[in-house]
């Protein structure tokens, strides 16, 4: 059977790790390509990366990360970040991503998945949802509502009805981020991953607010999660992924441990 | 030299990275004559079946790929290149290549593991029980797991051309192995050490199972 995917999250701007990873006591690495080596080696299951640059300049250092680390690491990995246009994701896949992510653009404009899916197949195109709790309206039936610009912008979106319309209209996957647990290192957000997940024929990625093992196994179990993005928790060396597959393996979650 | 053909379906650069990455020269071309002179072919894919028989046709590599196979050259068939190798797909029932008898099969819509309905794509990370002893699969780890990313599978018409199978809901054959032939559903460029060892042992292989 699957095994439940672990995926560690690297925030990239023009080039660097915005946040120093520390993979030793000393060792601060500022360089996206080494931080994936070492997570791949690790035992990661996949590696996403969100590029938070605006200029164009930026970009285009950004195409060359996603090429040093298509060379370097053999497994998956998406890319995404201000993501406009199928020529935008065109130049992420042929640089060397399996994945693309769309967010706040595919909110603007989502016809872009259905060209994503028909251009790359559903397979490529990962739909990123920032998610904010409120209380339930007739627009928001479910009471949680899709927020944009980095959690900054409601959007007046029932979260459930996005995810189930971007699914329609050919996104692969789903990749789940509560704004609320997000950088709290609290726990994930059960309720809401439960609910999309079971809504949804695709698979989905839980997002924010992982602070230990224990977290994982809440939201692969009690939250169907099919994958769980990790940051802090391995970034500054809390846990190992070994350690937290070991944890998961040990409480009965299916998980790779051979790589 | 290995080639990678070139029929314009996704994905070609992430196995001459993989290659490239174990010191394995490699041309990604759709050239028929170039090709001819590879030693090891190996057939990738991600796409449609529909798109990419039209693409091989066009570019005459169809009947090039039944040559190859009838000359033992090896060659290794990935992911979409796994299932069009088979006589067709359901997917837009499609007519394939006819190399090995069969069908590609659609994973049926309600999928289920116990009380947990399974999704489509079947996308991630599963094992592959092999069922033959072949030099291609030879010193994998009995517990390797590999990257999956699919909509349908081959249900080959001989049990005896399977090599390999997968649980997701319903047990299907993730790998066959016939002759010079071997075609693997997963993506061995994207599965971490076991898949590069995979694609190692491939690219030493001279065509022949004398086990």
């Amino acid at each position: 059977m699957m095994s439940k995917r672990i995926i560690p999250c690297l925030d990239v701007r023009d080039g660097r790790l915005t946040k120093g990873i520390k993979f030793t006591q000393n060792v601060d690495i500022g360089d996206p390509v080494e931080a994936a080596r070492n997570y791949y080696e690790q035992g990661a299951d996949e590696i996403v990366f969100y590029d938070i640059t605006a200029s164009a300049e930026g970009r285009a250092i950004m195409l060359d990360v996603v090429k040093r680390v298509a060379e370097t690491i053999f497994i998956p990995f998406s890319v995404g970040g201000g993501i406009k246009t199928v020529e935008e994701m065109r130049e992420v896949i042929l640089a060397g991503a399996e994945k693309v992510s769309v967010n706040t653009w595919a909110v603007k404009n989502p016809g872009i998945i259905a060209e994503g899916a028909r251009a790359f197949g559903s397979q490529c195109i990962v739909l990123g949802m920032d998610v904010k709790k409120v209380p339930p309206t007739k627009q928001i039936p479910t009471g949680y509502e899709i927020v944009i610009n980095g959690g900054r912008t409601p959007v007046g979106m029932d979260a459930l009805r996005w995810a189930q319309d971007a699914e329609r209209l050919g996104a692969g996957e789903i990749c789940l981020n509560s704004i609320d647990a997000d950088g709290m290192q609290d726990g994930y957000e059960l309720n809401l991953t439960e609910m999309i997940s079971s809504g949804v024929g695709i698979p989905v990625i839980a997002s924010g607010g992982a602070g230990k093992p224990q977290h994982l196994l809440d939201v692969l179990t009690k939250g169907k999660a099919d994958a769980a993005l990790i940051a802090s928790m391995v970034h500054y060396r809390t846990y190992t992924i070994a350690e937290i597959k070991d944890f998961l393996a040990d409480n009965n979650v299916l998980v790779r441990r051979s790589w | 030299m290995i080639g990678i053909i070139d029929y314009r379906a996704g994905n070609l650069t992430s196995v001459s990275r993989a290659l490239a990455f174990l010191n394995e020269p490699s041309v990604i071309t759709d050239d028929r004559e170039l090709l001819d002179q590879a030693s090891h072919i190996i057939f990738p894919g991600v796409g449609t079946a529909g798109t990419a028989m039209a693409n091989l046709k066009e570019k005459g590599l169809a009947d090039s790929l039944r040559k190859w196979v009838q000359a033992k050259k090896p060659l290794l068939g990935i992911c979409l290149g796994s299932q069009i190798i088979f006589d067709k797909s359901e997917e837009a029932e499609t007519q394939c290549l006819g190399i090995i008898p069969g069908v590609v099969r659609r994973f049926p819509p309600e999928l289920h593991d116990g009380t947990q309905r399974l999704k489509i794509p079947h996308m991630g990370w599963n094992s592959v029980a092999f069922t033959k002893s072949h030099p291609v699969f030879a010193g994998l780890p009995e517990e390797a797991e590999f990257y999956f990313v699919h909509s349908f599978y081959a249900d080959p018409a001989d049990a005896a051309d399977a090599a390999g199978w997968t649980e997701y809901g319903i047990k299907f054959c993730s790998a066959v192995a016939r002759g010079s032939l071997v075609a693997v559903q997963f993506h061995p460029e994207k599965s971490g050490r076991p898949g590069l060892m995979l694609l190692k042992n491939f690219c030493r292989w001279n065509g022949k199972n004398d086990e």
